[in-house]
């Protein structure tokens, strides 16, 4: 299972999580979990995805999801989630 | 299953406190290159960089991209290219013609340093290294990625004191031939004592004759997450420091060993090593000096600079080793001058000199570095900082080096622009008292006893 972390970061807007995950249905892509909390006045969001069914390759979803971000305001990121496995676990 | 605060802890010390990884250095041997005839020898090496590399740079891309890391270069190493040379260069200007065969190789496959325009002579030269030497000033004006270094000397057999005085020529005359461009091929030329195999940072980068044929290494950094850390515990006592360091440390080095494993797997070239080093930028808050500042001295110079160092060299070497799976190269903090805001900060504010400077190598990697100095030094003189810093090298067994710029037609009180990750530096001061006698000797100096430590 190829595993993704995505980061939803910015002022609350109403719909944003609707849109990515509207995206991420779209697209075959399983959200196995969701998180959020308020950050210094900032919308921090985190979603773990499975990339495994996902009908598009790593590199065109990426540019989609910042795309959706970048149309309402926020700063939406894609990262494969071995980078914060191997930093914050032994 | 990773939580919300440690996403926002890793993407937060690449947003803001500048964690890269900073280059993904190849190593590549060229010994099966070497041909008597000059022509074949450089289509055979630019044959196998451009087919070994040639997706180099689209992988590191790809890889920066998935993790959200930036990798900052893409880089390459190749054998020392006076073994690669000796059999068909017979003038320096045969060499030239590899510099200028590696620089193209280097734009072809779209890095930005090719490292390995290198001789090893810590003992004695070659007819072929002396060619090679030579040749240097012209090699690096007339080419603009090749890097260049000389192992002048190591702990098992001592200093090449003949090397270490003809190096004191050839970093004038590299100034005098870069003079256009404020004595740049200086910043491109290192002088090394005990000289790694598997650096895989420039200028001193060579794929050394003990690799294998093809080589993947990493750099990692991350000044900036270190210097964030600390500011988070502003009276804490040294247990506490310490262990925020390694802690520190060891994230920043899980992140260079994922990314050397993937560059490895994906381009089919053996992982190396990592190489644990803070390595400094011009950019505001990636600087080792700001870290010396947060760990209590004023200005990098100050008292207590020394030791403050070296609790911060050894504790990132403790941290990162239990990162990775193998640690070589430099690994230790870099002090480079023009490439630190912070150190250019205490130069200019009458904080740092080069013999503290000098003081402050004996326990970190790597030397003397980025050092802007008055043109008008004498090579002699130039050959004797060479000589102290091999010495701290090699008496010490560790890894020392020189890469001073003496730039054409300025002196104290001016400033150089490098210019992008070279920085800009204040020129400082060189004592002005002559070594001409003691460099003048010829020779070498013997290796030193390794019993009796004091």
């Amino acid at each position: 299972m190829t595993r993704a972390i995505i980061t939803v970061v910015g002022k609350d807007t109403v719909g944003i999580i609707a849109k990515v995950c509207t995206y991420l249905a779209d697209n075959q892509i399983n959200i196995l979990d969701i998180s959020q909390t308020i950050v210094q006045e900032f919308f921090n969001m985190m979603m773990i995805v499975d990339l495994t069914k996902s009908v598009k390759a790593f590199d065109q979803l990426s540019d989609e999801l910042v795309k959706i971000g970048n149309d309402t305001g926020v700063q939406v990121k894609c990262q494969l989630e071995d980078i914060f496995d191997k930093m914050h676990r032994i | 299953m990773i939580n919300l605060q440690e996403v926002i802890e890793t993407n937060k010390m690449i947003e803001q406190e500048n964690l890269d990884v900073r280059t993904i250095t190849m190593g590549i041997s060229l010994l099966d290159c070497a041909d008597s005839d000059l022509k074949v020898t450089c289509d055979k090496m630019y044959k196998k960089i451009t087919t070994l590399a040639r997706d180099l740079v689209k992988t590191g891309e790809d890889i920066a991209k998935e993790f959200g890391i930036p990798i900052v270069n893409k880089r390459i190493s190749v054998t020392p290219i006076s073994l690669v040379g000796s059999a068909c260069c017979r003038t320096p200007g045969d060499y030239v013609q590899i510099a200028k065969t590696l620089d193209r190789a280097a734009k072809e496959v779209g890095v930005n340093f090719l490292g390995g325009y290198s001789a090893i002579v810590s003992k004695g030269m070659t007819k072929s290294d002396e060619l090679l030497i030579c040749s240097i000033p012209k090699a690096l004006a007339v080419t603009e990625r090749i890097c260049s270094s000389i192992n002048v000397g190591s702990t098992k057999t001592g200093i090449n004191m003949d090397a270490v005085r003809l190096m004191g020529d050839i970093i004038k005359q590299t100034a005098e031939e870069t003079k256009e461009k404020d004595s740049l091929g200086c910043a491109k030329l290192v002088v090394l004592c005990n000289a790694p195999d598997d650096n895989p940072f420039m200028a001193g980068a060579f794929h050394g004759v003990s690799e294998a044929d093809a080589i993947i290494n990493v750099g990692v950094s991350g000044p900036g997450v270190v210097k964030y850390a600390l500011e988070q515990i502003p009276d804490a006592n040294f247990e506490l420091l310490c262990e925020t360091i390694k802690r520190t440390a060891f994230k920043i080095t899980r992140v260079g060993q994922l990314v050397a494993q993937e560059a490895s797997s994906r381009l089919g070239v053996p992982f190396g090593i990592i190489d644990l080093s803070l390595a400094p930028t011009p950019a505001i808050g990636d600087s080792v000096a700001d870290i010396l500042k947060c760990i209590g001295v004023e200005h990098p110079g100050a008292p207590g600079t020394t030791a403050a160092l070296a609790l911060l060299n050894d504790q990132v070497k403790k941290g990162g080793v239990m990162a990775s799976s193998y640690v070589g190269g430099l690994s230790g903090a870099f002090i480079p001058v023009s490439e630190d805001q912070g150190m250019i900060d205490a130069v200019e504010a009458g904080a740092l000199t080069i013999e503290k400077l000098e003081a402050m190598t004996c326990v970190c990697s790597v030397g003397l570095d980025m050092i802007a100095i008055p043109g008008d030094t004498p090579a002699t003189t130039i050959a004797g900082i060479i000589a102290d810093e091999t010495a701290i090298g090699m008496v010490n067994q560790k890894t020392t080096a020189v890469r001073i710029i003496p730039v054409v037609g300025k002196t104290v009180g001016d400033t150089v622009q490098f210019g992008g990750l070279l920085g800009y530096a204040p020129i400082m001061p060189v004592n002005t008292f002559s070594s001409q006698r003691f460099v003048d000797r010829g020779g070498r100096i013997p290796a030193p006893i390794h019993s009796f430590k004091n």
